[in-house]
Protein backbone atom coordinates (compact mmCIF):
# COMPACT_ATOMS: atom_id res chain seq x y z
CA UNK A 1 0.00 0.00 0.00
CA UNK A 2 2.78 2.43 0.92
CA UNK A 3 4.63 1.56 -2.28
CA UNK A 4 1.48 2.39 -4.24
CA UNK A 5 1.19 5.78 -2.51
CA UNK A 6 4.88 6.47 -3.17
CA UNK A 7 4.41 5.52 -6.80
CA UNK A 8 1.38 7.79 -7.26
CA UNK A 9 3.11 10.73 -5.51
CA UNK A 10 6.28 10.28 -7.55
CA UNK A 11 4.36 10.23 -10.83
CA UNK A 12 2.52 13.40 -9.71
CA UNK A 13 5.94 14.94 -9.08
CA UNK A 14 7.09 14.06 -12.59
CA UNK A 15 3.94 15.50 -14.17
CA UNK A 16 4.26 18.70 -12.12
CA UNK A 17 7.90 19.09 -13.15
CA UNK A 18 6.98 18.60 -16.81
CA UNK A 19 4.20 21.17 -16.53
CA UNK A 20 6.64 23.65 -14.92
CA UNK A 21 9.07 23.16 -17.79
CA UNK A 22 6.31 23.59 -20.37
CA UNK A 23 4.54 26.70 -19.03
CA UNK A 24 5.28 30.30 -19.94
CA UNK A 25 2.95 31.89 -17.38
CA UNK A 26 5.29 32.39 -14.44
CA UNK A 27 2.44 32.82 -11.97
CA UNK A 28 1.25 29.31 -12.76
CA UNK A 29 4.83 28.08 -12.56
CA UNK A 30 5.18 29.49 -9.03
CA UNK A 31 1.92 27.84 -7.99
CA UNK A 32 3.01 24.55 -9.54
CA UNK A 33 6.35 24.68 -7.74
CA UNK A 34 4.39 25.14 -4.51
CA UNK A 35 2.39 22.04 -5.40
CA UNK A 36 5.65 20.26 -6.20
CA UNK A 37 6.96 21.04 -2.73
CA UNK A 38 3.73 19.93 -1.12
CA UNK A 39 3.86 16.65 -3.03
CA UNK A 40 7.44 16.02 -1.96
CA UNK A 41 6.44 16.86 1.59
CA UNK A 42 3.74 14.17 1.40
CA UNK A 43 6.33 11.80 -0.02
CA UNK A 44 8.72 12.50 2.87
CA UNK A 45 5.85 12.02 5.29
CA UNK A 46 5.08 8.69 3.70
CA UNK A 47 8.73 7.73 4.16
CA UNK A 48 8.36 8.55 7.90
CA UNK A 49 10.67 11.57 7.64
CA UNK A 50 8.26 13.86 9.47
CA UNK A 51 10.77 16.61 10.23
CA UNK A 52 11.90 16.84 6.63
CA UNK A 53 8.28 16.84 5.47
CA UNK A 54 7.50 19.66 7.87
CA UNK A 55 10.46 21.68 6.62
CA UNK A 56 9.59 21.06 3.00
CA UNK A 57 5.96 22.04 3.55
CA UNK A 58 6.78 25.24 5.44
CA UNK A 59 9.84 26.34 3.48
CA UNK A 60 9.18 24.94 0.03
CA UNK A 61 5.42 25.27 -0.25
CA UNK A 62 5.04 28.18 2.15
CA UNK A 63 7.66 30.87 2.29
CA UNK A 64 9.46 30.30 -1.01
CA UNK A 65 6.14 30.51 -2.89
CA UNK A 66 5.49 33.82 -1.13
CA UNK A 67 8.96 35.16 -1.95
CA UNK A 68 8.63 34.00 -5.56
CA UNK A 69 5.31 35.82 -5.84
CA UNK A 70 6.93 38.94 -4.42
CA UNK A 71 9.71 38.74 -6.99
CA UNK A 72 7.19 37.99 -9.74
CA UNK A 73 5.62 41.34 -8.98
CA UNK A 74 8.99 42.87 -9.89
CA UNK A 75 9.90 40.92 -13.00
CA UNK A 76 6.52 40.57 -14.69
CA UNK A 77 4.23 37.65 -15.17
CA UNK A 78 5.19 36.12 -18.51
CA UNK A 79 8.36 34.44 -19.59
CA UNK A 80 10.11 36.01 -22.55
CA UNK A 81 9.85 33.83 -25.62
CA UNK A 82 13.17 32.49 -26.77
CA UNK A 83 13.69 32.73 -30.52
CA UNK A 84 16.28 29.97 -30.70
CA UNK A 85 16.02 26.35 -29.71
CA UNK A 86 18.56 25.54 -27.01
CA UNK A 87 19.47 22.11 -28.39
CA UNK A 88 22.92 22.12 -26.80
CA UNK A 89 21.44 22.66 -23.35
CA UNK A 90 18.97 19.83 -23.96
CA UNK A 91 21.87 17.58 -24.94
CA UNK A 92 23.83 18.44 -21.82
CA UNK A 93 20.79 17.87 -19.61
CA UNK A 94 20.03 14.53 -21.27
CA UNK A 95 23.64 13.36 -20.94
CA UNK A 96 23.81 14.39 -17.27
CA UNK A 97 20.44 12.77 -16.57
CA UNK A 98 21.52 9.53 -18.20
CA UNK A 99 24.73 9.51 -16.19
CA UNK A 100 22.84 10.15 -12.97
CA UNK A 101 20.36 7.37 -13.67
CA UNK A 102 23.28 5.09 -14.53
CA UNK A 103 24.80 6.09 -11.20
CA UNK A 104 21.69 5.08 -9.30
CA UNK A 105 22.04 1.52 -10.63
CA UNK A 106 24.94 0.98 -8.24
CA UNK A 107 23.03 2.33 -5.27
CA UNK A 108 21.60 -0.04 -2.67
CA UNK A 109 17.96 -1.00 -3.10
CA UNK A 110 15.23 1.20 -1.65
CA UNK A 111 14.87 0.43 2.06
CA UNK A 112 17.75 -2.03 2.05
CA UNK A 113 19.23 -2.58 5.50
CA UNK A 114 22.71 -3.04 4.03
CA UNK A 115 22.86 0.50 2.69
CA UNK A 116 25.92 2.43 3.94
CA UNK A 117 23.67 5.05 5.56
CA UNK A 118 22.28 2.45 7.90
CA UNK A 119 25.72 1.00 8.67
CA UNK A 120 27.91 3.96 9.47
CA UNK A 121 26.82 6.42 12.19
CA UNK A 122 23.05 5.96 12.08
CA UNK A 123 22.99 3.01 14.55
CA UNK A 124 24.84 5.10 17.13
CA UNK A 125 22.45 8.02 16.64
CA UNK A 126 19.45 5.75 17.05
CA UNK A 127 20.71 3.68 19.98
CA UNK A 128 22.72 6.11 22.07
CA UNK A 129 20.99 9.41 21.37
CA UNK A 130 18.69 9.04 24.35
CA UNK A 131 21.59 8.46 26.77
CA UNK A 132 24.01 10.93 25.21
CA UNK A 133 21.70 13.79 24.30
CA UNK A 134 18.45 12.91 26.05
CA UNK A 135 16.15 14.47 23.48
CA UNK A 136 13.20 12.27 22.45
CA UNK A 137 13.24 13.49 18.85
CA UNK A 138 16.36 11.90 17.37
CA UNK A 139 16.26 14.20 14.35
CA UNK A 140 16.69 17.23 16.57
CA UNK A 141 19.59 15.67 18.44
CA UNK A 142 21.31 14.77 15.15
CA UNK A 143 20.62 18.19 13.65
CA UNK A 144 21.58 20.36 16.60
CA UNK A 145 24.08 18.27 18.49
CA UNK A 146 25.80 15.49 16.52
CA UNK A 147 25.77 17.52 13.33
CA UNK A 148 25.96 20.96 14.89
CA UNK A 149 28.59 22.15 12.42
CA UNK A 150 26.37 21.43 9.41
CA UNK A 151 23.45 23.29 10.92
CA UNK A 152 25.70 26.23 11.72
CA UNK A 153 26.68 26.21 8.06
CA UNK A 154 23.04 26.15 6.96
CA UNK A 155 22.22 29.07 9.23
CA UNK A 156 25.18 30.96 7.80
CA UNK A 157 23.90 30.29 4.27
CA UNK A 158 20.54 31.85 5.13
CA UNK A 159 22.28 34.77 6.83
CA UNK A 160 24.45 35.30 3.75
CA UNK A 161 21.39 35.29 1.50
CA UNK A 162 19.86 37.93 3.74
CA UNK A 163 23.01 40.08 3.56
CA UNK A 164 23.02 39.77 -0.22
CA UNK A 165 19.45 40.98 -0.55
CA UNK A 166 19.99 43.77 1.99
CA UNK A 167 23.06 45.09 0.19
CA UNK A 168 21.52 44.80 -3.28
CA UNK A 169 18.13 46.36 -2.63
CA UNK A 170 18.34 49.64 -0.80
CA UNK A 171 15.29 51.73 0.05
CA UNK A 172 15.48 55.49 -0.30
CA UNK A 173 14.08 57.78 2.37
CA UNK A 174 11.86 59.46 -0.18
CA UNK A 175 10.05 56.22 -1.00
CA UNK A 176 9.62 55.51 2.68
CA UNK A 177 8.12 58.95 3.24
CA UNK A 178 5.71 58.64 0.35
CA UNK A 179 4.53 55.22 1.45
CA UNK A 180 4.01 56.26 5.07
CA UNK A 181 0.92 54.72 6.73
CA UNK A 182 -0.55 53.77 3.35
CA UNK A 183 -2.56 50.56 3.10
CA UNK A 184 -2.67 48.86 -0.33
CA UNK A 185 -5.85 49.98 -2.09
CA UNK A 186 -7.03 46.50 -3.12
CA UNK A 187 -6.62 45.31 0.44
CA UNK A 188 -8.63 48.09 2.06
CA UNK A 189 -11.85 46.53 0.78
CA UNK A 190 -10.97 43.06 1.97
CA UNK A 191 -12.79 43.37 5.28
CA UNK A 192 -13.32 39.65 5.78
CA UNK A 193 -9.70 38.91 5.05
CA UNK A 194 -8.53 41.59 7.46
CA UNK A 195 -10.76 40.41 10.28
CA UNK A 196 -9.81 36.76 9.83
CA UNK A 197 -6.12 37.63 9.70
CA UNK A 198 -6.46 39.65 12.89
CA UNK A 199 -7.92 36.52 14.48
CA UNK A 200 -5.44 34.10 13.05
CA UNK A 201 -2.20 36.07 13.31
CA UNK A 202 -1.67 35.57 17.08
CA UNK A 203 -2.45 31.88 16.65
CA UNK A 204 0.08 31.57 13.82
CA UNK A 205 2.76 33.25 15.91
CA UNK A 206 1.98 31.08 18.93
CA UNK A 207 2.14 28.02 16.71
CA UNK A 208 5.55 29.17 15.50
CA UNK A 209 6.76 29.41 19.10
CA UNK A 210 5.28 25.97 19.83
CA UNK A 211 7.16 24.50 16.87
CA UNK A 212 10.32 26.26 18.05
CA UNK A 213 10.31 25.02 21.61
CA UNK A 214 8.61 21.69 21.02
CA UNK A 215 11.26 20.66 18.50
CA UNK A 216 12.97 18.51 21.14
CA UNK A 217 9.89 16.34 21.55
CA UNK A 218 8.16 16.32 18.20
CA UNK A 219 8.79 17.34 14.63
CA UNK A 220 9.85 20.95 14.42
CA UNK A 221 12.73 23.20 15.27
CA UNK A 222 14.32 26.50 14.44
CA UNK A 223 14.00 26.41 10.67
CA UNK A 224 10.31 25.59 10.53
CA UNK A 225 9.45 27.90 13.42
CA UNK A 226 11.31 30.83 11.88
CA UNK A 227 9.61 30.31 8.56
CA UNK A 228 6.14 30.06 10.09
CA UNK A 229 6.77 33.20 12.14
CA UNK A 230 7.93 35.05 9.03
CA UNK A 231 4.89 33.81 7.09
CA UNK A 232 2.61 35.29 9.75
CA UNK A 233 4.34 38.68 9.55
CA UNK A 234 4.26 38.60 5.74
CA UNK A 235 0.53 37.91 5.85
CA UNK A 236 0.13 40.98 8.05
CA UNK A 237 2.29 43.04 5.71
CA UNK A 238 0.26 42.09 2.65
CA UNK A 239 -2.99 43.16 4.26
CA UNK A 240 -2.07 46.20 6.32
CA UNK A 241 0.62 47.80 4.22
CA UNK A 242 4.36 47.77 4.26
CA UNK A 243 4.99 50.92 6.24
CA UNK A 244 2.61 49.83 9.00
CA UNK A 245 4.41 46.50 9.26
CA UNK A 246 7.83 48.16 9.23
CA UNK A 247 6.77 50.31 12.14
CA UNK A 248 6.13 47.19 14.22
CA UNK A 249 9.09 45.22 12.85
CA UNK A 250 11.81 47.79 12.34
CA UNK A 251 14.13 46.84 9.45
CA UNK A 252 17.20 47.90 11.42
CA UNK A 253 16.16 45.65 14.30
CA UNK A 254 15.53 42.76 11.89
CA UNK A 255 18.97 43.18 10.37
CA UNK A 256 20.51 43.13 13.84
CA UNK A 257 18.46 40.08 14.82
CA UNK A 258 19.48 38.11 11.74
CA UNK A 259 23.10 38.59 12.76
CA UNK A 260 22.28 37.93 16.41
CA UNK A 261 20.91 34.44 15.66
CA UNK A 262 24.11 33.31 13.99
CA UNK A 263 26.10 34.96 16.76
CA UNK A 264 24.08 33.10 19.38
CA UNK A 265 24.74 29.80 17.60
CA UNK A 266 28.46 30.35 17.19
CA UNK A 267 28.66 31.93 20.65
CA UNK A 268 27.33 28.77 22.27
CA UNK A 269 30.10 26.91 20.47
CA UNK A 270 32.71 29.35 21.74
CA UNK A 271 31.39 29.17 25.30
CA UNK A 272 31.76 25.39 25.08
CA UNK A 273 35.38 25.89 24.05
CA UNK A 274 36.01 28.31 26.91
CA UNK A 275 34.54 25.82 29.36
CA UNK A 276 36.98 23.19 28.19
CA UNK A 277 35.09 21.19 25.59
CA UNK A 278 35.21 21.09 21.83
CA UNK A 279 33.44 23.62 19.63
CA UNK A 280 29.67 22.97 19.93
CA UNK A 281 30.24 20.21 22.49
CA UNK A 282 27.36 21.04 24.81
CA UNK A 283 28.27 18.48 27.46
CA UNK A 284 30.35 21.02 29.36
CA UNK A 285 27.65 23.68 29.59
CA UNK A 286 26.21 22.19 32.76
CA UNK A 287 27.46 19.75 35.39
CA UNK A 288 25.26 17.02 33.97
CA UNK A 289 26.14 16.33 30.30
CA UNK A 290 22.52 15.61 29.35
CA UNK A 291 21.34 18.89 30.89
CA UNK A 292 24.13 20.63 29.06
CA UNK A 293 22.95 19.10 25.81
CA UNK A 294 19.39 20.27 26.51
CA UNK A 295 20.52 23.83 27.14
CA UNK A 296 22.82 23.84 24.14
CA UNK A 297 20.17 22.52 21.75
CA UNK A 298 17.61 25.01 23.06
CA UNK A 299 19.95 27.99 22.53
CA UNK A 300 21.18 26.80 19.15
CA UNK A 301 17.66 26.20 17.85
CA UNK A 302 16.65 29.61 19.13
CA UNK A 303 19.53 31.15 17.18
CA UNK A 304 18.45 29.33 14.02
CA UNK A 305 14.83 30.43 14.51
CA UNK A 306 15.74 34.10 15.05
CA UNK A 307 18.01 34.22 12.01
CA UNK A 308 15.60 32.42 9.69
CA UNK A 309 12.60 34.50 10.72
CA UNK A 310 14.34 37.86 10.49
CA UNK A 311 16.08 37.06 7.20
CA UNK A 312 12.83 35.90 5.58
CA UNK A 313 10.94 38.99 6.76
CA UNK A 314 13.79 41.23 5.62
CA UNK A 315 13.90 39.67 2.14
CA UNK A 316 10.14 40.09 1.74
CA UNK A 317 10.28 43.69 2.97
CA UNK A 318 13.09 44.53 0.56
CA UNK A 319 11.31 42.99 -2.42
CA UNK A 320 8.11 44.81 -1.58
CA UNK A 321 9.86 48.16 -1.06
CA UNK A 322 11.22 47.69 -4.56
CA UNK A 323 7.70 47.23 -5.94
CA UNK A 324 6.50 50.29 -4.05
CA UNK A 325 9.41 52.34 -5.40
CA UNK A 326 8.54 51.41 -8.99
CA UNK A 327 5.00 52.55 -8.38
CA UNK A 328 6.08 55.99 -7.18
CA UNK A 329 8.62 56.39 -9.98
CA UNK A 330 5.82 55.79 -12.48
CA UNK A 331 3.53 58.34 -10.85
CA UNK A 332 6.20 61.04 -10.54
CA UNK B 1 -19.64 -3.30 21.02
CA UNK B 2 -18.76 0.33 21.66
CA UNK B 3 -15.66 0.02 19.50
CA UNK B 4 -17.61 -1.33 16.56
CA UNK B 5 -20.18 1.45 16.91
CA UNK B 6 -17.45 4.10 16.98
CA UNK B 7 -15.79 2.47 13.98
CA UNK B 8 -19.04 2.50 12.03
CA UNK B 9 -19.72 6.17 12.83
CA UNK B 10 -16.17 7.14 11.99
CA UNK B 11 -16.27 5.27 8.68
CA UNK B 12 -19.55 6.91 7.74
CA UNK B 13 -17.88 10.30 8.22
CA UNK B 14 -14.69 9.25 6.43
CA UNK B 15 -16.49 7.84 3.40
CA UNK B 16 -18.85 10.79 3.06
CA UNK B 17 -15.89 13.16 3.42
CA UNK B 18 -14.06 11.33 0.66
CA UNK B 19 -17.20 11.47 -1.46
CA UNK B 20 -17.32 15.27 -1.14
CA UNK B 21 -13.61 15.53 -1.93
CA UNK B 22 -14.20 13.47 -5.06
CA UNK B 23 -17.22 15.51 -6.18
CA UNK B 24 -15.19 18.66 -5.52
CA UNK B 25 -12.45 17.41 -7.81
CA UNK B 26 -14.96 16.41 -10.51
CA UNK B 27 -16.65 19.79 -10.25
CA UNK B 28 -13.32 21.60 -10.49
CA UNK B 29 -12.70 19.87 -13.80
CA UNK B 30 -16.23 19.96 -15.22
CA UNK B 31 -17.75 23.30 -14.22
CA UNK B 32 -17.82 25.96 -16.93
CA UNK B 33 -16.29 29.02 -15.29
CA UNK B 34 -14.24 30.37 -12.42
CA UNK B 35 -16.89 31.05 -9.78
CA UNK B 36 -18.61 27.69 -9.97
CA UNK B 37 -15.19 26.04 -9.94
CA UNK B 38 -14.32 27.93 -6.76
CA UNK B 39 -17.53 26.56 -5.30
CA UNK B 40 -16.42 23.02 -6.11
CA UNK B 41 -12.90 23.56 -4.82
CA UNK B 42 -14.05 25.08 -1.56
CA UNK B 43 -16.40 22.13 -1.09
CA UNK B 44 -13.29 19.96 -0.86
CA UNK B 45 -11.77 22.39 1.64
CA UNK B 46 -14.71 22.70 3.95
CA UNK B 47 -17.14 19.80 3.82
CA UNK B 48 -14.71 17.14 2.59
CA UNK B 49 -11.86 17.96 4.94
CA UNK B 50 -14.17 18.59 7.92
CA UNK B 51 -15.99 15.29 7.55
CA UNK B 52 -12.72 13.41 7.23
CA UNK B 53 -11.34 15.19 10.30
CA UNK B 54 -14.47 14.36 12.30
CA UNK B 55 -14.14 10.75 11.21
CA UNK B 56 -10.53 10.77 12.38
CA UNK B 57 -11.65 12.24 15.71
CA UNK B 58 -13.83 9.19 16.28
CA UNK B 59 -10.84 7.01 15.45
CA UNK B 60 -8.59 8.93 17.84
CA UNK B 61 -10.79 8.67 20.93
CA UNK B 62 -9.90 10.53 24.10
CA UNK B 63 -6.27 11.04 23.17
CA UNK B 64 -3.95 14.01 22.69
CA UNK B 65 -4.73 13.73 19.00
CA UNK B 66 -8.35 14.80 19.60
CA UNK B 67 -7.74 18.44 20.60
CA UNK B 68 -5.13 18.71 17.85
CA UNK B 69 -7.67 17.49 15.29
CA UNK B 70 -10.25 19.96 16.63
CA UNK B 71 -7.72 22.80 16.25
CA UNK B 72 -6.90 21.69 12.71
CA UNK B 73 -10.64 21.60 11.93
CA UNK B 74 -11.18 25.14 13.23
CA UNK B 75 -8.14 26.42 11.38
CA UNK B 76 -9.04 24.77 8.09
CA UNK B 77 -12.62 26.05 8.31
CA UNK B 78 -11.40 29.61 8.94
CA UNK B 79 -8.55 29.62 6.45
CA UNK B 80 -10.19 27.62 3.66
CA UNK B 81 -13.36 29.65 3.47
CA UNK B 82 -11.45 32.93 3.73
CA UNK B 83 -9.11 31.88 0.94
CA UNK B 84 -12.04 31.01 -1.34
CA UNK B 85 -13.69 34.32 -0.53
CA UNK B 86 -10.48 36.22 -1.26
CA UNK B 87 -10.06 34.43 -4.58
CA UNK B 88 -13.62 35.14 -5.63
CA UNK B 89 -13.33 38.78 -4.65
CA UNK B 90 -9.99 39.17 -6.40
CA UNK B 91 -11.52 37.69 -9.56
CA UNK B 92 -14.48 40.10 -9.36
CA UNK B 93 -12.17 43.06 -8.82
CA UNK B 94 -10.02 42.19 -11.79
CA UNK B 95 -13.09 42.12 -14.03
CA UNK B 96 -14.09 38.48 -14.26
CA UNK B 97 -17.90 38.09 -14.16
CA UNK B 98 -20.08 35.06 -13.55
CA UNK B 99 -21.55 33.51 -16.69
CA UNK B 100 -25.02 34.98 -16.22
CA UNK B 101 -23.81 38.56 -15.73
CA UNK B 102 -22.33 41.06 -18.13
CA UNK B 103 -19.51 43.49 -17.31
CA UNK B 104 -21.64 45.86 -15.23
CA UNK B 105 -22.89 43.03 -13.05
CA UNK B 106 -26.38 42.98 -14.65
CA UNK B 107 -28.06 39.91 -15.96
CA UNK B 108 -28.21 39.79 -19.77
CA UNK B 109 -31.49 39.73 -21.75
CA UNK B 110 -33.37 36.53 -22.18
CA UNK B 111 -32.79 36.35 -25.94
CA UNK B 112 -29.04 36.66 -25.67
CA UNK B 113 -27.26 33.36 -25.93
CA UNK B 114 -24.90 32.45 -23.14
CA UNK B 115 -21.45 31.61 -24.33
CA UNK B 116 -20.30 28.44 -22.68
CA UNK B 117 -16.67 27.57 -22.85
CA UNK B 118 -16.14 24.41 -20.92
Amino acid sequence: METLIDFVLLSFLVFTALAVAKMHDLFAVVMLSGIYSLLSASLFFDLDAVDVAFTEASVGAGISTLLMLASLKLVGRYERRTRYRPMLALGVVLATGTLLIYGTLDMPHFGSAEAPVHQHVAPRYLHDSMDEVGVPNVVTSVLASYRGYDTLGETLVIFTAGIGVISLLRVSRRTKKEEKKRVPADMQQQIILRVVVKWLLPLILIFALYVQFHGDYGPGGGFQAGVIFAAGIILYTMLFGLSNASRAYKPELLELLSAFGVLLYAGVGLVCMVLGGNFLDYNVLRHDPVHGQHLGILLVELGVGITVASVMITIFFKFTWRTVKHKYIKSR
Amino acid sequence: MMDILLDIISWIFLVSGSFFCLTGAVGLLRFPEFFSRIHAASLTDTLGASLILIGLMFQAGWQLALPKLILILIFSLLAGTTASHAMGKAALQSGLRPLDQDKDGKEPDEEEELTWKP
